[in-house]
């Protein structure tokens, strides 16, 4: 039931993912982030295998930031998402992993991007994505009411409009999401949307 | 629903008179969901020779990858570009080598040759050539598009005529097939230039 969607907008690109740990019936916990940031402007939002996701994503995590010690230049979003793809692809046959990833940057020759990679490494570079059964209402949600240049506050109006849905629709919706955001300025986390918070620890 | 069906997909060939035509349709899918409607099935190895692969997408990319890797080995080692017949060998060649674990793709190969003669063929995910002197199809919506291509076939089309036929074909069949669909490539090449045009279609 993991909810993961993202746009592009007029000079940014946002993602949002849902952020419950989930083990068959049991909610582990409802603050997890499955949204990387991949380096200064690019995020990796992914869903699927908690334990293919985490690794998967740090494995790519640490090869981007050695190409650019290596190379003294950061990879463009298009080659770290054919890298993923590459990556994701050569494992497909031997030890698959089982992860979908929307994976969204900022380059400064290019501007915004997101690319749709998904478990089995099928890559395209998309204006808006999403995986899981929340895709079934945000897809729905952004054709409706998706057009290009959107502006940050009418992209997180959209957002919110696909998490209210979800919410409202989905059988066994996640309580809390995480928005992150990625432009010229660098990636970083927008807001979070909660409506369960997890209750405090209460001390020995 | 079997893997070759996963992401939808529909390619046709057609030969004309000193020109062919290769069109595609343009709907990535997963099972019943779009994902994309800009997807591109047909690239081009040199300005002659174009290959369209239809079937899994991840795996027409990874052979995509491949294929043009070995013809820029190839053009490095004998000064030119390879012959259509020789690529379509190279590709049923390297199909057969994974034949115990194949390539869930079939190609369609199309391009012009010595004296400008054009060459179409296609195979299927283990290398199985088919070279036909009309058409050759593939793809989910291939049943129909054999029956347009043969009702709509003429020998010795001039490129204008070729492209309507083509485009005819191609429309017609996709509507009647729920996966594969929303707008067609078409590519018209003849020894002077390559036309390449975008179809409107039923958008569903």
């Amino acid at each position: 039931m993991e909810c993961v969607f993202g746009l592009v907008g007029n000079d940014f690109a946002v993602v949002a993912a849902d952020t419950s740990a989930v083990h068959s019936i049991l909610v582990h916990k409802s603050n997890e982030d499955k949204i990387m940031i991949l380096d200064s402007h690019k995020l990796v939002a992914a869903s699927g295998e908690s334990g293919d996701r985490v690794q998967f994503t740090e494995y790519i995590q640490k090869n981007v930031a050695l190409y650019q010690f290596r190379n003294g230049i950061p990879l463009t979003t298009a080659a770290a998402a054919n890298f993923t793809r590459g990556e994701l692809a050569t494992a497909l046959r031997k030890n698959p992993y089982s992860v979908n990833i929307l994976l969204a940057g900022y380059d400064k020759e290019t501007g915004p991007s997101l690319y749709y990679i998904d478990y089995i490494a099928t890559l395209h570079k998309v204006d808006k994505g999403a995986f899981g059964y929340g895709s079934y209402f945000s897809l729905a949600m952004m054709d409706r009411h998706y057009h290009s240049g959107m502006t940050v506050e009418e992209a997180i109006d959209l957002v919110d409009k696909c998490i209210a849905e979800i919410r409202s629709r989905l059988v066994v919706a996640p309580p809390n999401f995480v928005i992150k955001i990625v432009d010229k300025d660098g990636a970083r986390e927008y807001a979070w949307r909660e409506s369960v918070k997890d209750a405090a620890v209460a001390s020995a | 629903m079997s893997i070759f069906e996963y992401n939808g997909s529909a390619l046709v060939a057609m030969v004309g008179k000193n020109c062919f035509a290769i069109a595609s349709d343009r709907r990535l899918g997963v099972q019943l969901q779009t994902i994309a409607t800009d997807f591109q099935r047909i690239s081009k190895i040199h300005d002659r020779l174009f290959l369209g692969l239809s079937g899994l997408a991840t795996d027409a990319q990874t052979l995509y990858q491949r294929l043009v890797f070995r013809h820029k080995l190839y053009q490095l080692r004998e000064e030119r570009d390879m012959k259509p017949e020789t690529f379509a060998n190279l590709v049923s060649a390297i199909l057969y080598e994974k034949r115990f674990g194949p390539y869930f793709c079939q190609p369609v190969i199309a391009g012009l040759g010595d004296e400008d003669k054009p060459f179409i063929c296609t195979m299927d995910s283990i290398g199985a050539k088919e070279l036909a002197k009309d058409f050759v199809v593939a793809g989910t919506a291939s049943e129909s598009l054999y029956g347009a291509c043969e009702s709509m076939f003429k020998e010795d089309m001039e490129p204008e005529e070729l492209f309507e036929t083509v485009s005819q074909a191609l429309l017609s069949s996709v509507d009647r097939d729920c996966l594969s669909g929303w707008g067609g490539h078409v590519y018209v090449v003849t020894p002077t230039e390559v036309k390449e045009r975008i179809l409107k279609g039923r958008m569903d």
